[in-house]
C-alpha cells in the first residue's frame, strides 16, 4: 500500500469515468464537498457511505440528473459537462435509479425503449414518425430472457402489474441494453427480496464481464463484499477511502465509513 | 461477523446463508387463481377501461329505442346526435391531451370563441381573403395554447389555476376584441363560406353528416395515431403517469408540455371553425359551457384525471354518450333539466369507476 494511504490508483490507466472536486450545494447544505471520483474499465466500483454521506448525490452529478456548482467530470480522460440524463446516456452512461424510474402505467416494452423508441425504416418512420413496435417488443423480449428476467408472461403487460424485483430488472435491463459505457446502480437490491437480490448481483457481474464498469451504491455490506472489485468510501460529501475486499474487512469498511477508523491506518482496529 | 464470510476460488466472499438461495425453488410466488365475479369484472376494467363507456353507450342506446322506439335509432337522428357533439368532441380531443399530462384545460372554450370572433372579423370586417381568416384564427389558438403551456412550463404554476385565469382572459379579450357584437350570418357567407364550409351536409344512407362532423372524427384517427405510434405520444403518457420517472428517462418533459398545450390551442381553433359551420354566426357569447362539457366528455370516456391512463377514443364515446342521453331524454319528452341531472350522475358514477379501476388489488 503506497503512501497515500488506502487510495489505490491505477496510474497506468485512464479512467473510464473520472470526477475532480465536485462541489454541489443546495441552500447551505453541502451534499458535495470537493470530492473525487475513479472508475477503471472492467471493474465493479462499489460507492457506500452512511445516510446522508452524499452518495445519491454524487451519482445524480455522475448521471447527469443534477448540475456540480464546482469541479470536473471526465469521460475517458476529456473533459465534459452534462446538464441533463440525456447528456450523460449521449456518452453512454446508464443509471439505474433508487427509486425505479418506470412508469407504471406503460408496458415493459414502452418502458425499456422510453426516450429512444425505434421507428419504422423508409416513408413510415421518416415522415409519419411511427414506431416500429415489433422490432421494439422482439428486441425487449430478447434481452429480457437473455438476462433470464423472462419470467414475465406478456412483454406488452404494463410495469404496475409487475413485482418489485421485476420491476427492478426492467430497469437493470434498459440499463445493460443501451449502456456503452458505464452502468450506474443506485441500490439496486433495497427494494428485493433475498432471491431476487441474488439474481440482481449476478446479472451485476453479467454486465461487468460484458466489459461494461459498474458503479454500484449500496449499503448492504455483504452484497457489496460478494461483487465489488474495489470500495469506494464516501463521508461527509467527500472520497476518504478507495478500500480492497481482499485487504479489508467489513468491519473495516463500516469503520472508516462512520469515522471510528482513521482511513491511513488500515488493519488498527484488526487486533 | 467476519466468521461468517467464505472466500470463493474467485477470491469472492459469499455469505453462506444467502448462497443456499441459488439452490431455492423456481417458484416465488403463486398467486390464487380462483377470483370472485367483482374481482373479474375488475381485471377486465383495469386491461379495458373504456370497456365501462362503451357498455354505458350500448346500454343507453339500447333502452332509449325501447322507449323512444324506430325514431331513435333512424339514421337521421344518430347523424344529428353526431353533429350535436361535434364541438364537444373536437374540444374533447383537446381535453385529453391536457388530461393525459396531469392537467386540466379550463380555457377551451375561451380560446375557441377567440378564434371565431378573429376569424369573422378579420374576414367581415377588414376584408381579408378566407383563408388568410382562417389561418390567423388558428394563429390565434396556437398562441393562446402557448401562453397556457408557458405559464404551466416555466411558471410552475398548476394547470387549473394558469387556465382559470386564462379562461378569464380570454372571455374579456373576446369581448373587447368583437365589441360585444354579433357577425351574422349573411354577412360570413356573402365574403366568406370557407369559414361555414365545416357546416354543410352530404347525405349518406339517409344520414346527413356535416364536413365539422367528418372533421372531428378525422381529427380523432390523427391524433390516435399520434398518441399510438409515435414517440411524441408515448411521452405524453409518461410524462403525465410519473414526470419524475419521464425525466430521468431522458424525456424533456417540459417540451412534451409545452407542444401539448399548442397543439390542444390549435384544436381549439379547430373547433372555432367547426362552430362557425354549425352556428353560422360569429357570436361571443357562443360556446360559454363548452369548457366543462369538454371536461365531461373526457371524464365519462375513462380517461384519469391523476394523468397517464386513458384513450383518445373513449373521449369520443364520452361525447356520444352525453349526446345520446341529450338527445333520447329530449326525444322521450324530458325536462332539460333532467337532462343536465343526468350528465351529472354521468359524472360522478365515471370518476367512481375510474377510482375503482386504478386500484390494482381490489
Amino acid at each position: 500500500m503506497d503512501k497515500k494511504g488506502v487510495i489505490m490508483n491505477r496510474y497506468d490507466q485512464t479512467p473510464v469515468l473520472q470526477a475532480r472536486g465536485l462541489v454541489k450545494r443546495y441552500g447551505r447544505v453541502t451534499a458535495i464537498d470537493d470530492t473525487d471520483f475513479d472508475l477503471y474499465a472492467g471493474e465493479i466500483l462499489a460507492v457506500i457511505g452512511d445516510n446522508g454521506a452524499g452518495k445519491s448525490s454524487l451519482i445524480k452529478a455522475l448521471s447527469g440528473a443534477v448540475s456540480p456548482d464546482a469541479g470536473e467530470i471526465f469521460v475517458d480522460g476529456k473533459p465534459t459537462t452534462f446538464n441533463n440524463p440525456l447528456d450523460a446516456r449521449s456518452q453512454g452512461i446508464e443509471t439505474v435509479y433508487q427509486n425505479l424510474a418506470v412508469s407504471p402505467a406503460l408496458n415493459i416494452a414502452d418502458n425499456l425503449y422510453l426516450g429512444r423508441e425505434i421507428r419504422k425504416p423508409g416513408i413510415l418512420g421518416s415522415v409519419f414518425r411511427m414506431l416500429d413496435k415489433k422490432k421494439m417488443h422482439e428486441a425487449a423480449r430478447h434481452k429480457m430472457s437473455d438476462l433470464g428476467l423472462l419470467t414475465i408472461q406478456n412483454i406488452g403487460q404494463t410495469v404496475e402489474t409487475l413485482s418489485g424485483g421485476q420491476r427492478q430488472g426492467v430497469a437493470v435491463a434498459r440499463s445493460a441494453m443501451f449502456g456503452s459505457r458505464v452502468v450506474i446502480m443506485d441500490e439496486p437490491t433495497a427494494a428485493l427480496g433475498v432471491k431476487e437480490s441474488r439474481r440482481v448481483l449476478g446479472l451485476i457481474r453479467q454486465v461487468r464481464d460484458k466489459g461494461l464498469p459498474v458503479v454500484l451504491i449500496s449499503h448492504n455490506m455483504p452484497h457489496v463484499f460478494e461483487v465489488a472489485d474495489r470500495i469506494h468510501i464516501h463521508r461527509l460529501g467527500k472520497r476518504i477511502a478507495v478500500i480492497s475486499p481482499k485487504t479489508h474487512s467489513m468491519s473495516d469498511a463500516v469503520a472508516i465509513m462512520t469515522g471510528a477508523m482513521d482511513p491511513n491506518q488500515p488493519g488498527s482496529l484488526q487486533d | 461477523m467476519s466468521e461468517t464470510l467464505k472466500p470463493t476460488p474467485t477470491g469472492h466472499q459469499i455469505l453462506d446463508h444467502e448462497r443456499v438461495a441459488d439452490q431455492a425453488q423456481g417458484n416465488v410466488a403463486r398467486f390464487e387463481q380462483h377470483l370472485t365475479p367483482g374481482q373479474r369484472i375488475h381485471r377486465f376494467l383495469h386491461s379495458n377501461p373504456t370497456a365501462a363507456p362503451v357498455m354505458v353507450l350500448l346500454l343507453a342506446i339500447a333502452t332509449f329505442t325501447l322507449i323512444v322506439g324506430e325514431r331513435f335509432l333512424h339514421p337521421f337522428n344518430l347523424s344529428l346526435v353526431l353533429q350535436q357533439v361535434t364541438i364537444i368532441g373536437i374540444l374533447g380531443v383537446a381535453q385529453t391531451l391536457i388530461i393525459l399530462t396531469a392537467g386540466i384545460d379550463l380555457s377551451v372554450g375561451a380560446i375557441m370563441v377567440l378564434s371565431t370572433v378573429v376569424m369573422g372579423r378579420f374576414a367581415v370586417e377588414f376584408g381579408m381573403p378566407p383563408m388568410f381568416a382562417l389561418l390567423a384564427g388558428f394563429a390565434v389558438g396556437a398562441l393562446a395554447g402557448a401562453i397556457n403551456g408557458a405559464l404551466v412550463t416555466r411558471l410552475k404554476l398548476p394547470p387549473f389555476i394558469v387556465t382559470l385565469g386564462t379562461w378569464n382572459i380570454f372571455f374579456a379579450l373576446n369581448l373587447w376584441y368583437s365589441k360585444s357584437e354579433t357577425i351574422r350570418s349573411q354577412e360570413i357567407e356573402a365574403v366568406a363560406p370557407l369559414l361555414q364550409w365545416a357546416g354543410q351536409t352530404i347525405e349518406l344512407f339517409g344520414a346527413r353528416l356535416s364536413y365539422g362532423s367528418l372533421m372531428m372524427i378525422g381529427l380523432f384517427i390523427l391524433i390516435w395515431y399520434a398518441l399510438n405510434w409515435t414517440s411524441w405520444g408515448r411521452h405524453v403518457y409518461a410524462t403525465g403517469d410519473d414526470p419524475d420517472a419521464a425525466r430521468l428517462a431522458g424525456i424533456r418533459t417540459d417540451r412534451i408540455l409545452l407542444s401539448v398545450y399548442i397543439v390542444a390551442g390549435v384544436i381549439c381553433a379547430l373547433a372555432a371553425w367547426a362552430l362557425i359551420g354549425r352556428i353560422g354566426s360569429v357570436s361571443p357569447q357562443a360556446g360559454y359551457t363548452a369548457n366543462l362539457d369538454s371536461i365531461t366528455a373526457v371524464v365519462i370516456g375513462g380517461t384519469s384525471l391523476f394523468g397517464g391512463r386513458g384513450s383518445i377514443y373513449g373521449t369520443l364515446i364520452g361525447a356520444l354518450v352525453v349526446g345520446i342521453f341529450r338527445n333520447g331524454l329530449a326525444l322521450s319528452g324530458v325536462d332539460v333539466l333532467w337532462q343536465e341531472f343526468t350528465v351529472g350522475m354521468l359524472i360522478i358514477v365515471a370518476v367512481g369507476i375510474d377510482q375503482w379501476i386504478r386500484k390494482v388489488s381490489s
